[in-house]
């Protein structure tokens, strides 16, 4: 099982802050990660757009980056505060 | 010393001032900047900001930026407080304020701070209008104005 973390717009997009998924076998780094559960979800490609950057236990990561069982990844739309 | 700090509820600017002062006394010029909730966007009337960070991540981001405009300015303080969660028109959102012994280093820093906070710091914002609820994201500008010190040497 992994850990999703979705912030900012994506949270209503995923209908949820944060959910556990089991990955398949298939899904081995961040990009077949957002390919494949955009396809699951039906999103026609919000989670595929390149403005979305993810973190990986608590650390943006240049992609393609390795996921595995236990980690904690979060989808991080454009950011911007003040 | 570097004081940094994400808030969840309402501040002072005036106080956060009045403290900065006193902590940063000995400086030649202190520089503020305080940033609020306009009331009105391109979708009308603002009735609310709702801002969300992404614990840690916000939070080394933001002493990261600190730690890079202090290698590019000589600084003797500095503060950074930035709110999350709901807020209402004319509240205060961001607070930045350096001191150095001369005036260009302070508003430089300043500026850097904020250019960096607007594009960079991770934040997402939502504004709530009589249209509805937008998440907003950062505008052209603002990324405009965050390259201009990515020259060496500036």
């Amino acid at each position: 099982m992994v850990e999703i973390l979705y912030f900012g717009r994506l949270m209503d997009v995923m209908g949820c802050s944060q959910e556990r998924i089991a990955l398949p076998d298939s899904v081995r780094d961040t990009d077949g990660l957002r390919r494949w559960l955009d396809a699951e979800r039906i999103l026609s490609g919000a989670l595929l757009e390149p403005t979305v950057r993810i973190a990986v236990n608590d650390a943006i990561v240049p992609e393609p980056f390795a996921v595995s069982d236990g980690d904690s990844i979060a989808f991080l739309p454009p950011v911007g505060g003040g | 010393m570097d004081n940094i700090q994400i808030l969840d509820t309402a501040f002072s600017a005036a106080e956060a001032l009045a403290q900065f002062e006193a902590r940063a006394a000995g400086a030649g010029a202190i520089v503020s900047f305080t940033g609020l909730v306009r009331p009105k966007s391109q979708a009308g009337e603002v009735t609310g900001l709702y801002l969300q960070a992404y614990s840690p991540l916000t939070e080394t981001g933001i002493a990261a930026a600190a730690k890079d405009a202090r290698r590019r300015w000589n600084l003797t303080a500095l503060c950074i407080i930035h709110r999350v969660g709901d807020m209402v028109p004319g509240d205060a959102i961001v607070f930045v304020a350096t001191a150095s012994a001369h005036r260009r280093a302070a508003f430089e820093a300043a500026d850097f701070l904020m250019d960096y906070l607007k594009t960079e710091a991770v934040f997402w914002k939502k504004e709530t209008t009589p249209k509805g609820e937008t998440w907003i994201e950062p505008r052209l500008e603002d990324y405009a104005d965050r390259k201009r010190w990515s020259k060496a040497g500036t």
